[in-house]
């Protein structure tokens, strides 16, 4: 399963789109539920199971399952499992639930749905660089159909109703994946963390809540999800977002004028260490794929393009290796296939 | 200062809260912590709603005396899940729809803490149309033709399955 989506690069990582040498993608998610059922948390198996068959012949009667794949969790392996938190198309917490879900995913890989995760449903929308309008478009479109078909736990005063009161209200949660080097070189990281908590905006590691910052990749997300419209955070998100970029930028320049050797020698041993090293741990690749993208941005370095460089971010992580390869692997195993995989793509750029 | 729950390493995490009046102060280990549900890649205190939950179960339902010294007042319980209040303090998660409904007082304040309001002002939700009706019928009938199935009334059963498959042929002739 999934072998075709492992060769290729996910859509939402093709580099295009708005700043995209800074924003890597852009998502918007809602937390639905269907008001008969009980939350997932607290529904038995034959519950869930219902709730999967009802979402799925929503699904079908929307002519969705003609544009993309409907699976059970129960058959997707664990490994497949992981390919697909690595690709950003289900949430860790989906994978700890094990069976008694279900989900949804699109052909372009823009478009997934779980069910049964902590809400009946969860939708998301990702795209290239900073796009939060066209996430919008597609995500909304996609929901307010579904409303037309299932029942949605909903309240007046509350709005969306949903397992967890931290999502309440729209129940959507905006983010972006970016990438900021200058600032955590020149440490101003931690000063613009503490300055976009004061908005209401929450920062995260790559893979979202409770993950280490790899790469420089941060994600920032909205905190709150009532008492504003989805339009007002979705506004605040974008707004905040353009005013990193300033940031990432400004510290750039400074890097540039206090450092630019000590920069540039950075960018080219990370580039020397990619192309010829025999071991590379997953962590050690996306700090040196930094450098080079930060090589990109500040126009040191043109031997690799952004697109490459999301496509090594995605396919040199673990459960991505050993779906290219067939095989499972050790970690050590890994380790070597992965520096393998490096040089071959960085040679054959030559 | 070593941590309050395990009692072995130096507490790195401080946390003072106003709860009703009530101040509840807590120090942590960081391991302690991210058990607690605090984890952040940055160590800066994401919202702590176990906290604040259980703090208001705590001090609102379960342990207030009332004017006569008594502990009486019921911790509320919701008509369709079952899930109680207290319960609710300890796993931060509501059992159904209903949830919020019976809880929507304690909510108002609950809901103030986190989102800083407890009024959605965003979309209100599409309310399905008669398109739905295909769909619920449907599931009424396989649960009928389950129960037939489980009493061996064959015919009843046969019947219902092909009312089933007229329904899913006409919403997929629809959908398309």
């Amino acid at each position: 399963m999934f072998e075709s989506m492992a060769k290729k690069p996910a859509s939402w990582l093709t580099g295009k789109g708005p700043e995209s040498e800074i924003v890597l993608s852009s998502r918007i998610r809602f937390a639905r539920n269907i008001a008969e059922f009980k939350f997932p948390p607290s529904a038995d198996t034959d519950t869930r199971e219902k709730v999967i068959e009802f979402v799925r012949s929503a699904f079908s009667s929307m002519g969705l399952l003609k544009h993309g794949h409907f699976y059970n969790s129960n058959e997707i392996s664990p490994l497949d499992q992981s390919f697909l938190v690595e690709r950003h198309l289900v949430s860790p917490e989906f994978m700890k639930n094990g069976t008694g879900g279900g989900l949804y995913i699109d052909d372009s890989e823009c478009l997934s749905i779980m069910v049964n995760e902590e809400d009946h449903i969860r939708l998301q929308s990702i795209s290239s660089g900073l796009s939060m309008n066209e996430c919008w478009e597609c995500a909304y479109k996609v929901d307010q159909e579904l409303a037309r078909k299932l029942e949605y736990a909903y309240d007046d005063q509350f709005g969306y109703l949903t397992s967890c009161p931290t999502n309440v209200g729209t129940g959507l949660r905006a983010s972006i994946l970016i990438h900021l080097p200058g600032l955590v070189l020149t440490r101003e990281i931690d000063n613009v963390i503490s300055r976009i908590s004061k908005v209401g905006l929450v920062v995260r590691g790559f893979y979202g809540e409770g993950t280490d910052v790899l790469g420089n990749l941060f994600q920032i997300s909205n905190q709150t999800t009532l008492g504003r419209s989805e339009e007002e955070i979705i506004d605040s998100l974008s707004k905040v977002t353009q005013q990193i970029i300033e940031y990432e930028l400004n510290s750039q320049e400074t890097l540039m004028k206090d450092a630019s050797d000590q920069i540039e020698d950075k960018i080219w041993r990370s580039y020397g260490i990619l192309k010829h090293a025999r071991v590379l741990a997953s962590g050690e690749v996306m700090n040196l794929l930094s450098a080079l993208r930060l090589g990109i941005c500040l126009k040191l370095f043109d031997k690799v393009s952004l697109n490459q460089i999301s496509e090594l971010l995605i396919v040199t992580q673990p459960a991505h290796l050993q779906k290219y390869y067939g095989r499972e692997m050790t970690s050590a195993e890994r380790d070597m296939v992965r520096a393998s995989l490096v040089r071959e793509s960085l040679h054959g750029k030559q | 200062m070593l941590c309050q729950d395990c009692n072995k390493r130096e507490a790195t995490i401080h946390l003072t809260q106003i709860i009703n009046n009530e101040k509840v102060v807590l120090n942590l280990c960081k391991i302690c912590a991210e058990k607690r549900g605090f984890h952040s890649p940055f160590e800066q205190m994401p919202f702590p709603l176990a906290e604040l939950v259980s703090g208001m179960v705590g001090s609102n339902i379960l342990k207030k005396p009332d004017k006569t010294g008594k502990i009486d007042k019921k911790d509320l319980k919701c008509t369709n899940c079952g899930l109680t209040f207290s319960e609710f303090g300890r796993i931060g998660r509501f059992g159904c729809a209903n949830c919020y409904n019976v809880f929507r007082v304690e909510l108002n304040d609950l809901l103030r803490r986190i989102h800083g309001s407890a009024e959605h002002r965003g979309h209100v939700a599409e309310t399905p149309t008669e398109e739905l009706q295909p769909l619920r019928e449907e599931k009424r009938l396989r649960d009928k033709l389950k129960k037939a199935i489980e009493t061996e009334d064959f015919e009843t059963a046969a019947e219902l399955r092909d009312r089933i498959r007229e329904l899913s042929l006409k919403s997929k002739e629809e959908g398309s």
